[in-house]
């Protein structure tokens, strides 16, 4: 179909299944909300790699602490993926880091909560990971081509994510009866975080409708929210954990679980930085972005210095 | 051509070829300041389950793309020239192997 620069056409082309690559024509709405989204998601990735960094030095075996370290691997590579994504709408990677430090740019509220002990490593990997691939599956299918190619590089690798934590809450409800209950108690304290983590429902989702239009996101935040929940409770009843909601049961109308209400108080409070974590995790990544400082300089003085010394090598 | 606007690098664009035989396939990019430090980068991000045995790594300033504008003319499927196509051809009945 024709290129042409109007959002009317733009807007045929999305209606027709097509990707848009950078290079075409895109209305500014969409340029913005893209940057907004994909930058926000490749913060998730890098900030949360500390909740679970704090964990591979107690790692309680070495093949526990292998995984883990390939895990948090991982996320710093999916991190690279989205932020050049992002790059490709003309933000650099300097800016996106700067609007993380000055707060501007949001990253994923699940990531403000602590992980106290080993069993929240086994809850992070399969509720926190199975949640994300939840969305990141329906993200495949995005209209944004540089975004739906990181999409599908990140869902390929992600799905150990999960089953790494899974295993984790599998080999402590077949242990002592403490390991139970830490498991128990790391399920009641990421259950609703997690649900949370598919954003407001559809009806207060202020976002929603042009990110719809435009195709970016595919399926609603309660949508989503719902083949999580529909997905997980079956993996919780087989090995012995209860999901911390007395109104969740199984709906045989509609074939989904019905589930209770969410604390959408807590939710905003995170957000807007009152969560247990907010500060450390932000002065973390601003303290190891500046300790690094001189690293970048030194690599950008020595190809200063190779590119004088060729010039000089053409000259004479 | 180089970043000298800040200190997050040069971007290169990263192709990997999954084995011997098949084609390099654009990948993503990394950021590098120089041709070993991309490699490495390159390495780090795209290949750590055995996704390829062979990278390239070429500066983005030096891929010179198609205008999308232009993408009705160069892009034109040519159907005035069935000609190109093997199927145009009326063959005798019976003509084996071709």
């Amino acid at each position: 179909m024709k290129n042409l620069h109007n959002d009317e056409s733009f807007q045929k082309r999305i209606d027709a299944n097509e990707h848009v690559e950078p290079r075409d024509y895109m209305p500014e709405g969409y340029r913005k909300h893209l940057i907004r989204q994909i930058s926000q998601h490749a913060h998730s990735e890098v900030i949360g790699m500390q909740p679970e960094g704090n964990w591979i030095t107690r790692a309680p075996s070495l093949r526990a602490k292998q995984i883990l370290l390939a895990k948090i691997q991982d996320e710093g590579g999916h991190g690279l993926y989205l932020y050049s994504a992002a790059e490709t709408l003309g933000v650099s990677r300097e800016e996106m880091i700067e609007q993380l430090h000055s707060g501007k740019a949001k990253y994923s509220n699940i990531f403000n909560y602590p992980a106290l002990n080993w069993a929240d490593i086994g809850a992070i990997g399969w509720l926190v990971d199975g949640a994300a691939i939840v969305n990141q599956v329906s993200l495949q299918r995005t209209s944004y081509g540089p975004y739906s190619r990181a999409m599908i590089r990140i869902c390929k690798e992600e799905s150990f994510h999960q089953r790494q934590g899974y295993e984790i809450m599998c080999k402590m409800m077949a242990g002592t009866l403490e390991q139970k209950q830490m498991a128990q108690d790391a399920m009641n304290r990421w259950w609703w975080p997690a649900l949370m983590m598919f954003g407001p429902h559809d009806s207060d989702s202020p976002h929603t409708g042009d990110a719809v239009k435009w195709k970016i996101k595919r399926e609603s935040n309660d949508t989503l929210r719902q083949k999580f929940i529909d997905k997980t409770v079956q993996q919780a009843e087989l090995i012995g954990l209860v999901i911390p909601d007395k109104d969740l049961k199984w709906n045989a109308q509609n074939g989904h679980y019905d589930h209770g209400t969410i604390n959408w108080e807590e939710f905003f409070e995170v957000i807007n930085g009152k969560g247990p974590c907010n500060k450390q995790r932000l002065e973390h990544h601003k303290k190891y972005h500046l300790e690094g400082e001189w690293v970048r300089e030194a690599a950008t003085a020595h190809k200063m210095k190779k590119i004088k010394r060729e010039r000089h090598h053409l000259t004479h | 051509m180089e970043n000298l606007q800040d200190n997050q690098f040069d971007v290169w664009e990263v192709f990997i070829q999954s084995k011997p035989g098949l084609p390099h396939i654009h990948a993503g990019n990394v950021h590098a300041t120089d041709k070993k430090m991309a490699v490495q980068n390159a390495r780090d991000t795209y290949t750590r389950r055995g996704e390829g045995t062979s990278i390239w790594v070429v500066p983005s300033l030096n891929v010179t793309a198609s205008d999308p504008d232009e993408n009705e003319m160069l892009f034109d499927p040519s159907n005035d020239k069935m000609y190109r196509h093997p199927t145009f051809y009326i063959l005798p009945e019976g003509a084996k192997n071709i």
